[in-house]
C-alpha cells in the first residue's frame, strides 16, 4: 500500500489527537487541566488548518488558522484562568455518572458518529473528508461532557469544545467557512464567554457555590 | 455394514434403560449398583464409538412403532446428533465409572432408585439428540427434566435441596413451553410435526424471527442464559457431584444442540440482527457468570456460575456464526461454529472433571464451603493432580484444550471488521474485549478455586483425616484428564471430525480451506495465524527437564526444610491465609454494580464483633420476586372463586349448563 | 526442519537468555543515573543469579511439589516464548508455533503457575500477591487484545513474522492508530512486567508488593530461575513491542550471518527502550492497587481508539 501524501498523513494524525483530547477532557477532574486540554485542542486545530491551507493552497485558511490560534489558544484560556482564579474552583469530584461508564458511552458515541459520517463523507469533495467522522465524534463527546458535569465551568468548556469540533468539521468538509461567518462565530464565542463569566459571579453570589444542582431549586414545587 | 449406526445407538439407549430397570429390582443393595454403573459406563463407551461411526456416514432415519397414532416416533442421526452423542458417551463413561464408587447407602434415596433415575436420564438425553419430530423431542426433553429433578433431590431430606429442585423444575418447564411454541411456529400451519416437514417449510415475514427468539428463550432457559439462569447455582450444588457433572457437562449441551438444530437446520436463512442480540446476551451472560463465580464461597456454586460463563461464551460463538452466515461468509461462519462445538466438547470434559473432583473432596472432608478447606494436595495427591489439569484447562491456558476453542473464537472475532454492516463492524470488535475479559476472569476464578481448596494450609483440623479417592474415582478422573490433554494437543484431528458437522449445517469445511496439519493449527493460512500446541508442550517439557538436569548437575546446593519465612512473622496460623471472600474482594469492588451487597460490619464497641457480607443476584429482586408476587396476586384473585359452600359450587354448574344450553346450539 | 535452522533457533534462545539480565541491569543503571545515584555495575544481575544458584535452598515445610516445580515451569514457558518471538529473525522453525494471541496465553500460563505457587505455602503475603497479580493480569488482557486487533487490522495477520514483514516493508508514514496502540501496549507491558507505576520491582513493603510477594518464600536456585525468568519476560515483551511497532532491522531469513547482523540493531533498540522505561519509572509514582483498573482502562481506551481510527481513516 503506498503511503498517503505527507499532508494527508499529518491531518490524519491531528484528527486522531483531537479525538484523544476530547476523550481526555471527558475523564479529567482538575479544572485547570481541562483548560490546558482545551488550549491544546485549539493548537491542534490551528495546526491542522494550516496544513490544509498548505496542501490545498488556499491562503484564506491561513488567516483562519491565525484567528483560531489567537482566540482559542491564548485569549479564551486566559479568560478562563482568570475566572477560575476569581471563583476559586479547582476540582470537581463527581459527575452524574462515573468515569468508566462515561468512557463506554463515549466509545459508543464515537462508533455512531463514524457510521453516520460515512455517507456524508462520500458527498464532500475535499481531500480530508474522511476526518468528518472524527469531527462529529468530537462534537458528540463535548456534548456528553456538557451533560455529565455538575459544575458550571466544565460545562462551558464543553460548549467551547463543541465549537472546536464544528470548526474542524467545516475545515475538513468544505475547506473552511467564508471569512465573514468565521469572524461572526469568533465574536459570538468571545461575547458569550464574557456574559457567562458575569453569570457565574451571580450564581456564586446567590448560592455560594457553582454546583448547578442549586439551580434546581428554581423550579416550581407542587 | 449390516448394523447401521442408528440401530447400534438405539441398542445402546435400550441397554441403558435395561440397566436402570435392573437397578430397581433390588433397590437397597449397594453391591448391585457397584456392578451396574460400570456396565453403564461400558455402554457409554460403545455409544461414543457408534456415534463416531455415525459422524462420518450419511444421515439415517427410522420410524419406531411407538408414539401417537398419526405421529409415531421418528429417529434420525446425522453429523450434528452424532457429535453430541460422542460428547455424551465420552463424558458419561467417566461419570458413570465415578458414580459406581461414589454413591453410598443412606443418603436419602436408595441406590437402586438412583441407578434407575440416572440411566433414564442418560437414555433421555440420547433420545433428545436423535429425535426427528417435535413430539418425540418433547417427550424425551420432559423425561430428561423429570429424571434430573429426581436426581437433584436425591438428598431430599434437606429443605433447601427440595427448594432448589422445585426452582429447577419450574424454569425447565417455562423453557419447555418456549420450545413447544417454537415448534408450533416452525411447522408453519401444515400440521406435520416431523423435522423433515419443518425443513421443507419456508416461513415468511416475521415468523422466522419469532421462531428463533422462542428457541433462544426455551433452550436458553435450559442452558442457563441470562435472565433464566437462576436455577443453575441452586440446582448444581444441591445435586450429588456426579449428577452435577452430568448436568453441567452434558445436559446444558443438549440445549445448545437444540438451539443449533433450530437455527441452522430447521430455519433456512438467518438475519444478522439475531446474531447481534444473541451476541449481546451471550457476552452479558459470560461476564455475569464469571463475576459471580469470583464472589462465591461454596465450591460447587462457584463451578455452577462458571458453567453459566461458558454457556455465555458458547452462545456468543453461535451468534458470531449467525452473523457471518447472514452476511454470506461461509468459511468464517465455519470457523466460529467449529469454535462453538469444540468448546462444548472441552467444557464437557473439564467441567465434569472438576465437579467429580469436588465430589471426592466432599466425600473425604464433608465440607463444601471454601472457608473450611485447604492444603488438600498433601492428603489427596491424585485428586489434586487431576484437578490441576482441569483447572488449567478451564482457565484457558495453552497447551490444554480450553485454550484451543478460545483461540479459535478470537480468530473468528478478528474477522468481524470485514463485515459489511457499518455499525456491527465497529462494535463487535469492542465486544470481543468483553469476551477476553470473561476469559481472563475465568483464570482468576480458577486460581481461587484450586488455591483455596488444595493449596495452602488446612483451615480446619479434621482435614488431616482426609483420604484420597478410590480406584474407580481415580480411573474416571484420569480418563477425563487425559481427554483434556489430548483434545488440547491434537486440535486438527478434532477439527477434522467437527468438519462433518460444518459440512452438514454450513456447507463448508475448515480443514480443506486452511493449512492445518496434525502439528499445526492454521484455520485460514499460516501467514494469518497459527498455533501448534504440540510444539509448545514439547518445548516447555524439554526445557524443564533440561534445566532440572543442568541445575542438579552443576548447582545443586542442599535443600533444607524450615517453617515458612513470611517476612519473619512468627505467629502464622492457617486462618491468616486468604479466604474465598478475600480472594474475590477485588472483583467485588471493581464490579460492584453487578451485585446486591448486604454488609454487616462490626462497630468498635461490639464485644462480640461479627462481620457478615453477602453478594446476591439483582435479578432475583428485579425480575423474579415481582413475577412471583404478581402470580400470587392473580392466584389470590382466582381464589375468590372458592367459597366453601356447596350451594355456590352448584350455582357454578347450573350457570354453565344454562350458558351452554342458550349459546351453543 | 534442517539442522542449520534448528541451530539458528537455539542461537536466538541463547542470545535471549544472555541479553535479558543485561537489559534489567541497563534499566537499573539508567534509573540510578536519573535519580542522581551512583549506578550499580551493568553486570550485577548476572552476579546475583550466580550467587543465588550456589546457595542452599530453604523450603517451607508444607510446600508441595507445585512449589518446587513452578520456577522450572515458568522458566520453560519464558524460554518457549523467547524461541517464538522474532527478536532476531522471522523465519525460524518455531516461529509459527504460536501467534500473538497464543503468546499472550503462554504468559498467562506462567502467571497462573506463579499465583498457584504463591498460594501454596499458605501465608498471607503469598495469597495477597497471588490475588493482586491475577487482578492486574485480567485487567490487562482486554487492552492487550485490542492492541493486537489494531496491529492485525493493519498487517492482516496476528502472526508476528507476518506483521514484521509487512510493517518493515511499508514506506515510512505516520500511522496514528499504531501510535495509539503503541502507547497502550507500553502501558500494558508496564503492568504485566511489574514496573512502576503498577508495581515497584524493588520494594518489600506489604502494602506495595505484587510480584515480589509471590516470590517471597523462594530462595537459592529457585529464586535464581525466577529472577532470570522475570528478566526474560521483560525481554520478550520488549521484543514483541519492537516487532509490532519498530520492526526495522530484523533478519528476514534464518541463517546465522543475517542473525548476527541483526543483533546490533536489536541491542540498540533495546537500549533505547530500556532508557525510556527508566525515564517512565522515574517520572511516575506507584499507584494504589485500585487505581490499576483506571490505568489499564485508559490503555484499553487508547487501543480501542486506535482501532476505530484505523477503521475510519485507513491508517
Amino acid at each position: 500500500m503506498t503511503a498517503l501524501p505527507i499532508g494527508q498523513q499529518l491531518i490524519n494524525l491531528f484528527a486522531a489527537i483531537l479525538l484523544l483530547l476530547a476523550f481526555a477532557m471527558l475523564a479529567q477532574r482538575r479544572i485547570v487541566s481541562l483548560i490546558d486540554l482545551f488550549a491544546a485542542q485549539g493548537l491542534v486545530l490551528a495546526l491542522s488548518t494550516a496544513v490544509v491551507a498548505y496542501s490545498t493552497r488556499q491562503p484564506h485558511l491561513y488567516e483562519s488558522a491565525a484567528l483560531t490560534l489567537a482566540l482559542k489558544v491564548f485569549v479564551l484560556p486566559w479568560l478562563l484562568y482568570r475566572l477560575v482564579r476569581k471563583l476559586d474552583v479547582r476540582w470537581e469530584f463527581e459527575g452524574l455518572i462515573n468515569i468508566p461508564t462515561t468512557m463506554l458511552i463515549g466509545i459508543v458515541l464515537v462508533v455512531l458518529s463514524f457510521n453516520l459520517a460515512l455517507p456524508i463523507s462520500e458527498l464532500a469533495s475535499t481531500v480530508t473528508r474522511s476526518t468528518l467522522g472524527i469531527a462529529m465524534a468530537s462534537v458528540m463527546l463535548a456534548f456528553l461532557m456538557m451533560i455529565t458535569r455538575r459544575k458550571a465551568i466544565p460545562q462551558v468548556i464543553g460548549f467551547l469544545a463543541m465549537e472546536n469540533g464544528l470548526l474542524f468539521a467545516a475545515t475538513s468538509a468544505t475547506y473552511g467557512m467564508p471569512m465573514v461567518v468565521e469572524l461572526g462565530i469568533a465574536l459570538d464565542v468571545l461575547v458569550g464567554m464574557l456574559i457567562l463569566g458575569v453569570f457565574f459571579f451571580q450564581i456564586r453570589e446567590q448560592f455560594d457555590s457553582l454546583d448547578l444542582r442549586h439551580l434546581e431549586n428554581l423550579k416550581e414545587e407542587e | 455394514m449390516s448394523f447401521s449406526p442408528l440401530a447400534l445407538i438405539t441398542a445402546a439407549i435400550a441397554a441403558w434403560l435395561a440397566i436402570g430397570v435392573a437397578g430397581i429390582l433390588k433397590p437397597r443393595s449397594l453391591r448391585v449398583v457397584r456392578v451396574l454403573f460400570p456396565i453403564g459406563a461400558a455402554v457409554a463407551v460403545f455409544l461414543a464409538i457408534f456415534a463416531f461411526a455415525a459422524l462420518r456416514s450419511v444421515p439415517e432415519a427410522r420410524v419406531l412403532p411407538l408414539g401417537l397414532p398419526d405421529l409415531p416416533f421418528h429417529l434420525r442421526v446425522d453429523a450434528l446428533s452424532a457429535f453430541f452423542l460422542l460428547l455424551l458417551g465420552g463424558a458419561s463413561a467417566a461419570i458413570s465409572l465415578f458414580s459406581s464408587g461414589y454413591f453410598r447407602a443412606g443418603e436419602g434415596t436408595a441406590p437402586g432408585l438412583i441407578c434407575l433415575q440416572y440411566h433414564t436420564f442418560l437414555a433421555a438425553m440420547a433420545l433428545v439428540l436423535i429425535a426427528d419430530d417435535a413430539y418425540m423431542f418433547m417427550v424425551a426433553w420432559e423425561t430428561m427434566a423429570l429424571a434430573s429433578y429426581f436426581l437433584v433431590t436425591t438428598d431430599h431430606r434437606l429443605p433447601e435441596i427440595r427448594r432448589a429442585g422445585f426452582l429447577y423444575l419450574l424454569i425447565a418447564h417455562v423453557g419447555a413451553i418456549g420450545i413447544l411454541l417454537c415448534f408450533g411456529v416452525l411447522q408453519g400451519g401444515r400440521g406435520d410435526y416431523t423435522f423433515e416437514a419443518m425443513r421443507a417449510v419456508s416461513l415468511t415475514s416475521f415468523w422466522p424471527s419469532v421462531a428463533f427468539f422462542l428457541a433462544l428463550f426455551g433452550f436458553g432457559a435450559k442452558a442457563g442464559l441470562l435472565p433464566l439462569h437462576v436455577w443453575l447455582p441452586e440446582a448444581h450444588p444441591a445435586a450429588p457431584s456426579p449428577v452435577s457433572a452430568l448436568m453441567s457437562g452434558v445436559m446444558l449441551k443438549t440445549a445448545i444442540y437444540g438451539l443449533l438444530r433450530v437455527t441452522f437446520d430447521l430455519l433456512h436463512a438467518q438475519q444478522w440482527w439475531w446474531g447481534a442480540i444473541a451476541l449481546a446476551l451471550g457476552l452479558l451472560t459470560a461476564l455475569y457468570g464469571v463475576i459471580f463465580a469470583a464472589a462465591q464461597t461454596d465450591m460447587k456454586r462457584l463451578l455452577a456460575y462458571s458453567s453459566i460463563e461458558n454457556i455465555g461464551i458458547i452462545v456468543a460463538g453461535i451468534a458470531l456464526t449467525i452473523l457471518f452466515h447472514a452476511y454470506g461468509k461461509p468459511l468464517l461462519a465455519a470457523i466460529a461454529l467449529t469454535a462453538v462445538l469444540y468448546h462444548c466438547l472441552n467444557h464437557a470434559f473439564f467441567k465434569s472433571l472438576l465437579f467429580l473432583a469436588t465430589g471426592s473432596v466432599l466425600h473425604a472432608t464433608k465440607e463444601r464451603s471454601l472457608g473450611k478447606l485447604g492444603g488438600l494436595i498433601h492428603r489427596m495427591p491424585w485428586v489434586a493432580l487431576l484437578a490441576l489439569v482441569g483447572t488449567l484447562a478451564m482457565a484457558g491456558l495453552p497447551p490444554l484444550n480450553g485454550f484451543v476453542s478460545e483461540w479459535l473464537l478470537l480468530q473468528a472475532f478478528l474477522f468481524t471488521p470485514t463485515l459489511p454492516q457499518s455499525f456491527v463492524n465497529m462494535l463487535v470488535p469492542v465486544a470481543a474485549a468483553a469476551l477476553v475479559l470473561a476469559v481472563a476472569l475465568a483464570a482468576y476464578v480458577m486460581v481461587k478455586f484450586y488455591g483455596v481448596i488444595f493449596l495452602g494450609r488446612p483451615r480446619e483440623p479434621h482435614l488431616a483425616y482426609a483420604h484420597d479417592a478410590g480406584r474407580r474415582e481415580r480411573a474416571a478422573l484420569l480418563w477425563l484428564g487425559i481427554g483434556c490433554v489430548l483434545l488440547g494437543v491434537f486440535p486438527s484431528t478434532v477439527i477434522a471430525g467437527i468438519d462433518h458437522v460444518n459440512a452438514l449445517l454450513l456447507d463448508t469445511t475448515v480443514s480443506r480451506a486452511g493449512e492445518s496439519n496434525w502439528l499445526l493449527l492454521a484455520p485460514i493460512a499460516t501467514e494469518r495465524s497459527s498455533y501448534s500446541p504440540l510444539i509448545v508442550l514439547v518445548v516447555i517439557v524439554s526445557v524443564v527437564l533440561l534445566t532440572i538436569q543442568l541445575v542438579h548437575r552443576f548447582w545443586h546446593g542442599r535443600s533444607r526444610r524450615a517453617p515458612a519465612w513470611d517476612c519473619g512473622f512468627p505467629l502464622q496460623t492457617p486462618r491468616m491465609q486468604d479466604t474465598a471472600e478475600g480472594f474475590g474482594q477485588p472483583i467485588r469492588q471493581v464490579f460492584e454494580p453487578f451485585f446486591r451487597m448486604e454488609r454487616h460490619l462490626p462497630s468498635p464497641f461490639d464485644d462480640k464483633p461479627r462481620y457478615f457480607v453477602s453478594a446476591t443476584d439483582h435479578l432475583w429482586y428485579w425480575l423474579y420476586l415481582p413475577i412471583a408476587r404478581g402470580t400470587e396476586a392473580v392466584a389470590r384473585l382466582a381464589g375468590l372463586i372458592q367459597r366453601g359452600r356447596i350451594g355456590v359450587y352448584l350455582t357454578y354448574s347450573f350457570v354453565t349448563l344454562l350458558a351452554l344450553l342458550l349459546f351453543v346450539r | 526442519m534442517s539442522a542449520a535452522a534448528l541451530l539458528s533457533q537455539l542461537l536466538q534462545v541463547a542470545i535471549a537468555l544472555l541479553l535479558a539480565p543485561l537489559l534489567v541491569g541497563w534499566v537499573n543503571q539508567c534509573r540510578a543515573w536519573l535519580q542522581n545515584k551512583r549506578p550499580p555495575s551493568l553486570f550485577l544481575p548476572y552476579r546475583t543469579i550466580h550467587k543465588l544458584f550456589v546457595k542452599d535452598a530453604v523450603i517451607a515445610d508444607n510446600a508441595s511439589p507445585i512449589f518446587r516445580l513452578m520456577p522450572y515451569i515458568v522458566f520453560g514457558a519464558m524460554c518457549c516464548a523467547a524461541a517464538i518471538v522474532p527478536s532476531l529473525a522471522t523465519a525460524l522453525p518455531f516461529a509459527r508455533a504460536a501467534d500473538a494471541i497464543a503468546l499472550v496465553g503462554l504468559f498467562a500460563l506462567a502467571r497462573v503457575f506463579m499465583a498457584l505457587a504463591a498460594m501454596d505455602i499458605g501465608t498471607s503475603f503469598g495469597s495477597l500477591g497471588a490475588r493482586r497479580e491475577m487482578f492486574v493480569g485480567f485487567l490487562a488482557e482486554p487492552a492487550l487484545l485490542m492492541v493486537l486487533f489494531t496491529a492485525s487490522l493493519i498487517s492482516g495477520s496476528t502472526a508476528l513474522p507476518t506483521i514484521v514483514d509487512t510493517l518493515a516493508h511499508r514506506e515510512l508514514a505516520i500511522y496514528p492508530s499504531l501510535a495509539f496502540a503503541g502507547v497502550a501496549f507500553t502501558m500494558v507491558s508496564l503492568a504485566e512486567n511489574a514496573r512502576v507505576p503498577v508495581d515497584n520491582p524493588a520494594t518489600h513493603l506489604e502494602l506495595t508488593m505484587i510480584h515480589e510477594a509471590m516470590l517471597l518464600e523462594y530462595s537459592a536456585r529457585h529464586l535464581a530461575l525466577l529472577e532470570w525468568a522475570s528478566a526474560l519476560k521483560l525481554f520478550n515483551y520488549s521484543c514483541i513491542g519492537l516487532a509490532l511497532f519498530f520492526p526495522f532491522g530484523i533478519a528476514e531469513g534464518a541463517d546465522f550471518v543475517a542473525m548476527l547482523g541483526a543483533a546490533p540493531a536489536l541491542v540498540l533498540k533495546l537500549a533505547i527502550g530500556g532508557a525510556s522505561l527508566a525515564v517512565i519509572e522515574t517520572l511516575s509514582a506507584k499507584m494504589r492497587i485500585f487505581r490499576a483498573p483506571e490505568f489499564l482502562g485508559t490503555a484499553f481506551l487508547l487501543a480501542v481508539l486506535g482501532m476505530l481510527v484505523n477503521l475510519l481513516l485507513g491508517s
